[in-house]
């Protein structure tokens, strides 16, 4: 049996002279987490997967982290560096970063501005398929100027420079360890992608792929007095409801990440008394989108393309604003995610600055508001309760991927719909063909066959500048870019188009979220898609581990250095 | 032959003992073939007549009334978003129903076509048993995923998306899952084709189809039947694990399987939600199964006697 | 049947090449992709290098013949490496990599084998325990209050499926009673009697639940060839001969019954390794079924492929055992 082990001599010999020197590192035993969907790798730049990169930030450590209000806070580094203290050049075309002194790898080797430029190294070698390349757009060099500074330089002036090496995504990893691991052999280094050294609170000590990891506390982590706990224990596998009982209901696990499961369920867990739900809310919307672009299967390759046309019934704004205001989301939110979710309008759902009221109209459903609305646009009821206008009816082909919350959402939709004439035929698929991309399926959402569908998606950060890029016309999917594009309502205006360049030329904070709450506010206004749920990540802890200030910012396990047991 | 029959005025009556009457009679000698029938019939009345007394659409949400415990106007309480959970098992057993029995049926006959000329005629062996093992070998999801990303437009286009997908959905189960069947009836076919009776008949000059048909299917009946009913209970859960994974019926097409997986979560908050579509399916089994018990029995020329 | 078996090996090695060539074109054709589980932050450009990085942008039969060439050549290459410690070439081979893992295929399926051996082994071992003597016991006293109990168990034993019987366990034995633990344990080291205790405690709930499962199949079959044989003529000359009871029932009924068995159990071994989906994903045992499932639903298109081999191979094997045990058992079957 081979396994990845990551023995450290001197990590062992270093760990319990640490215990003698200061009795609160390592006193609280071992904290169990559970991921219902089991780890594959420690290298988030080889898998952009959540969950990888969840548990790899128990180890290694970006430069700033955002905390669990969305603010930028220095973690490797001594402050945010802003055009005020000099850390980000005035013409906006570079950044500085100041490492904090004395952090040490937890081989007890010293943290320096090489390891950092390494990473950038890493991440943009060709045939690496890295992950997490496209923060590094728009960077041209990444240099050390001294071994605790970081300068990052761009092409163009970058008026949100915080992309690279903030946030979980992009950790900073060990040169030693990776130098030989670059470009195609990235992949090979077994050893090194599934006990990456790191620089914070826990060491991999054991890691087996898509089960289970143990970890024990860095001996060389900078907080002499953290972490609490001497291991961790991550096991994975398994389903959200039964995640959700090993900590609420029978107490054999401390943390359980993503509870995904009917709100009613998790309540009679919790009357077991041991465990509490934490929610945090991001920027994830459930949002149904409207097809502007024609799904009919005669159109053969044209189908759901621009040059196909527009859709016989969805192209009416009278149709579409109905679709919207026929829905409950109060009800949906109470059905499918209680605690984890909240009615919403917008498309941007947060940070609070972008977070716009225009919308609100839509919050409150009015069924008779949308009947009358399709009557005097002309849709007349036939004698199926369906309605229809020249020869189209309003009859939809709804699909989601498969989640049994989702399938509840479609569900209530339907049932919603009907009540103003209009007919949908529901259909989920499995959600590794649904958002996996494969040109050759018809079933992906890229290819939208057809003429709504209903999913989650979100922006990293809480900057929404390359979020609402998405709805340019030129990033409509079509057979030319092998269905790339990410406009997947095939929504196209001109005016929308300049608002995003506008945004993409403003440095002023209060203008850039002025443009956002615009860009938001017109593509709801004209339909790109019906918003629905902000949903908020849901995870449940042991009532007596104490610590957890839940992050929808940055990995929800951010800040387990200071996590520890009740006594 | 038998008393039963002995018993039997030698009269006009002769006349009209044609085999199945004779088959009838044997059956209703069974006595757990006759309870297993009535079950069965009882089971199809609630699920076919039963919509006419309880009207409530299956697909009607009240969510207002949602978990309900059972009550009268729900007398299998309600689900989490209020379906009416009667309404729901009787609308999801037409379609377990039909997927179930269809699809067992293929399989048998896939199963046994392929195990019964392999194991007669020598020549087919090889060839039809290595293409067992190919079909046991091969992984059922992509599969699966495959079969429907190559048929399911077409064949909604020419049936509508109901029928489309229950085609598609019998044909899946079935052609997955004959091989049990195909090993199983070989191995029989093999004992049985080497007895002396056969080796008689084969002397006689009786025709290879009839030598199967007369004497070798029956004495092989025994291993169809309990691959039968087995078949039936696989076919309605392969049906839930189809729709879990989104492969199945669109999600407001409630089935036996999959209201037993949804409910499975809600075991504690409201026990009816598992307990009827499980009991329903177990009755179903045990009801054919007695069923196949009596057939075979009947069928059986030296069994009746019991 | 020596040369009949030797023949059916030989053969052996074209049929598994053409399954393993079925499988992987099955595996390309199927619409899911590896990229399936991404973030959709993760812009379309970043896709196409992480496919790229793959080998998803070479042909597809390239594809198919590197596989040929990692698992028939290197993989095997690897393993007399590692066992004499002697080094071939330069050492340096491309083993079959995993994509979603990154790492080689063969080390994960040797990490998952004791815990699917240990509980789903174990399970096959206590269903045919427990099939064969109620199996015979039910057709023996056909339409005794054993054989309705024994046929009313088996049959809502295989009716209800694993997934419900599973979650009825765990709120019994782990929430109410809290006996046995819901999530195994993979790191448990046996090494005294305390942790063989908790060894055995973990693997009760799902060796249950499977256990539960095999045997009602079995069972059913034994019952029925049982029934069929008991009737046959050569028993009531047994019995007329003065043939001891037990000696009918075991020696002449049971070896005659067999064959339906054997073909079941045969065919039911090579799952063994292919796991219990359901079962270990539900108690998180995590052996080779869970593997395999993950592998599918991320479409990890090399651990999939070496896993379902190596399963088609045990098809293989297993069912060639059960055509020469039908030889022994019954001699008047002749495949020459």
């Amino acid at each position: 049996m081979k396994r990845t082990k990551i023995l450290l001599a001197g990590t062992v010999a270093a760990l319990a002279f640490a215990n003698v020197a200061h009795a609160q590192r390592g006193t609280d035993g071992d904290l169990k987490i559970l991921f219902w969907q089991a780890v594959s790798t420690l290298n988030p730049y080889l898998s952009g997967g959540t969950k990888e990169v969840y548990s790899a930030s128990l180890t290694i450590e970006p430069l700033a982290r955002y905390d669990e209000t969305g603010k930028l806070t220095p973690w490797l580094v001594t402050e945010i560096p802003t055009v005020e203290n000099g850390g980000v050049a005035k013409d906006m075309k570079s950044i500085t970063w100041k490492l904090k002194p004395g952090v040490k790898w937890s081989d007890g080797s010293a943290f320096t501005a090489e390891d950092v430029v390494f990473t950038w190294q890493y991440c943009t070698a060709p045939d690496g398929g890295c992950a997490q390349k496209a923060q590094f757009e728009g960077i041209t060099k990444v240099e050390a100027v001294d071994p605790l500074t970081v300068k990052v330089s761009f092409a163009e002036p970058k008026y949100y420079p915080y992309g690279a090496f903030v946030g979980a995504q992009q950790p900073i990893i060990q040169k030693a360890q990776f130098k030989d691991c670059v470009g195609a052999k990235a992949p090979g280094c077994t050893s090194a992608n599934f006990g990456p050294i790191g620089t914070g609170p826990f060491v991999v000590k054991e890691f087996k792929p898509n089960d289970v990891i143990t970890f024990t506390a860095n001996a060389n982590y900078r907080d002499a007095t953290k972490p609490a706990f001497a291991s961790v224990t991550l096991k994975g596998g398994g389903d959200a409801a039964s995640a959700a009982r090993a900590v609420l209901e029978t107490g054999e696990y401390d943390y359980a990440w993503n509870m995904q499961v009917e709100p009613e369920v998790l309540a009679t867990m919790m009357k077991a008394g041991k465990g509490t739900l934490v929610t945090a809310f991001g920027t994830q919307v459930e949002r149904i989108n409207l097809n502007w672009t024609n799904p009919d299967p005669k159109l053969g390759d044209k189908r759901s393309t621009v040059e196909g046309g527009k859709h016989p019934a969805l192209s009416d704004p009278a149709v579409r604003k109905a679709l919207s205001i026929a829905i409950d989301r109060d009800i949906i939110d109470e059905a499918g995610y209680g605690e984890a979710g909240k009615p919403t309008c917008n498309i941007v759902p947060a940070p609070s600055a972008y977070v716009s009221t225009a919308n609100d109209w839509c919050l409150k459903q009015d069924i008779e508001g949308a009947n009358k609305l399709l009557d005097q646009a002309g849709w007349k009821k036939g004698g199926d309760g369906i309605r229809a206008k020249d020869g189209v009816k309003l009859s939809f082909l709804y699909q989601t991927s498969t989640n049994s919350v989702r399938q509840g959402t479609q569900a209530l939709v339907k049932d919603w719909w009907q009540q103003i004439g209009v007919a949908s035929e529901l259909r989920n698929v499995s959600a590794s063909v649904f958002f996996g991309g494969d040109p050759a399926s018809p079933d992906t959402f890229q290819k939208f066959y057809a003429d709504v569908e209903m999913y989650t998606n979100n922006f990293d950060g809480t900057d929404p500048e390359k979020y609402l890029a998405e709805w340019l016309c030129n990033k409509i999917p079509s057979p030319a870019n092998g269905w790339q594009g990410q406009n997947i309502p095939r929504y196209c205006n001109p005016e929308y188009d300049k608002i995003v360049a506008e945004l993409s030329k403003t440095a002023d904070l209060g203008k850039r979220a002025e443009l956002a709450k615009k860009a938001n506010d017109m593509l709801t206004a004209e339909g790109a898609h019906i918003p629905l749920i902000h949903r908020g990540q849901i995870s449940s802890h042991s009532v007596k581990l104490s610590g957890v200030k839940m992050n929808a910012w940055d990995s929800e396990l951010w800040n387990a250095a200071d996590w520890s047991r009740k006594k | 032959m038998t008393d039963a029959v002995l018993n039997q005025p030698v009269t006009a009556k002769a006349e009209i003992e044609t085999p199945s009457i004779l088959f009838w009679r044997k059956f209703r000698k069974h006595k757990g073939g006759v309870a297993g029938l009535i079950v069965f019939a009882f089971i199809l009345l609630v699920v076919y007549a039963g919509p006419f007394i309880h009207t409530i659409d299956p697909n009607k949400i009240d969510i207002r009334a949602k978990n309900q415990g059972p009550s009268w106007k729900h007398p299998f309480g309600t689900d989490n978003l209020g379906h009416d959970m009667l309404a729901q098992v009787m609308a999801g057993g037409q379609i377990s129903l039909a997927v179930g029995l269809t699809a067992m049926l293929l399989a048998l006959l896939l199963g046994t076509l392929v195990g019964v000329l392999s194991g007669y005629f020598r020549k087919l062996d090889g060839p039809l048993m290595r293409l067992t093992d190919l079909f046991l070998a091969l992984p059922l999801l992509p599969l699966l995923l495959v079969i429907i990303m190559l048929f399911r437009d077409t064949l909604r286009a020419a049936f509508g998306p109901e029928t489309g997908i229950f085609i598609l959905i019998v044909f899946v189960i079935g052609v997955t899952s004959w091989m049990h069947t195909a090993r199983i009836v070989r191995g029989d076919v093999l004992a049985v084709k080497s007895q002396e009776f056969i080796v008689a008949a084969k002397s006689s000059g009786m025709r290879e189809h009839r030598i199967v048909l007369r004497h070798i299917l029956p004495n092989v009946l025994s291993s169809i039947m309990v691959s039968a009913t087995l078949g039936i209970a696989a076919a309605i859960i392969t049906e839930s694990a189809l729709s879990f994974l989104g492969l199945g019926f669109p999600s407001d097409f409630p089935t036996w399987g999959r209201l037993l997986f949804d409910g499975a979560n809600f075991l504690q908050l409201t026990p009816s939600r598992v307990f009827w579509p499980g009991l329903a399916i177990s009755l179903t089994v045990l009801s054919v199964n007695y069923v196949g018990d009596a057939v075979r029995d009947a069928l059986d020329p030296r069994t009746q006697a019991r | 049947m020596f040369t009949y078996t030797i023949r059916r090996l030989m053969f052996a090695v074209p049929t598994l090449l053409v399954i393993s060539f079925v499988i992987f074109a099955l595996l390309d054709l199927a619409p899911n992709d590896p990229l399936g589980d991404l973030p959709l932050t993760i812009p379309p450009e970043v896709r196409e290098q992480i496919r790229a990085s793959m080998g998803l942008d070479q042909p597809f039969l390239i594809r198919y013949l590197l596989w040929l060439k990692q698992f028939f050549i290197n993989e095997p290459l690897n393993i007399f490496e590692q066992m004499t410690g002697i080094t071939v070439g330069d050492g340096e081979r491309m083993r079959v990599l995993s994509w979603a893992t990154r790492s080689p295929v063969v080390d994960l399926i040797v990490q998952r084998m004791p815990q699917t051996l240990w509980v789903v082994g174990m399970a096959y071992v206590f269903g045919v325990l427990i099939a064969i003597p109620v199996g015979v016991i039910s057709a023996y006293r056909q339409y005794s209050i054993f054989d309705q109990i024994g046929t009313f168990v088996t049959m809502v034993g295989y009716s209800v499926p694993t997934f419900f019987t599973g979650v009825v366990l765990i709120v019994i034995f782990s929430s109410y009673l809290q006996w046995f633990p819901s999530i195994y344990d993979t790191n448990l080291v046996v090494n005294d009697w305390s942790s063989f205790v908790q060894q055995v405690k973990q693997m009760v709930l799902p060796v249950t639940v499977l256990a539960l499962y095999n045997a009602s199949q079995i069972a059913r079959f034994v019952r029925a060839s049982m029934l069929d044989n008991l009737s046959q003529d050569y028993v009531r000359t047994a019995r007329a001969k003065g043939v001891k009871e037990k000696a009918v029932l075991l020696v002449h009924v049971l070896r005659n019954s067999l064959i339906p068995v054997v073909t079941v159990i045969a065919l039911g071994v090579p799952t063994i390794f292919s796991g219990a989906i359901i079962t270990e994903q539900i108690f998180r045992v995590n052996g080779l079924g869970q593997l395999l499932i993950t592998a599918v639903q991320g479409a990890d298109i090399p651990l999939v492929q070496t896993l379902t081999f190596i399963f088609a191979v045990l098809i293989v094997l297993f069912n060639l055992i059960a055509d020469v045990l039908y030889g022994i058992l019954d001699p008047r079957i002749r495949y020459d």
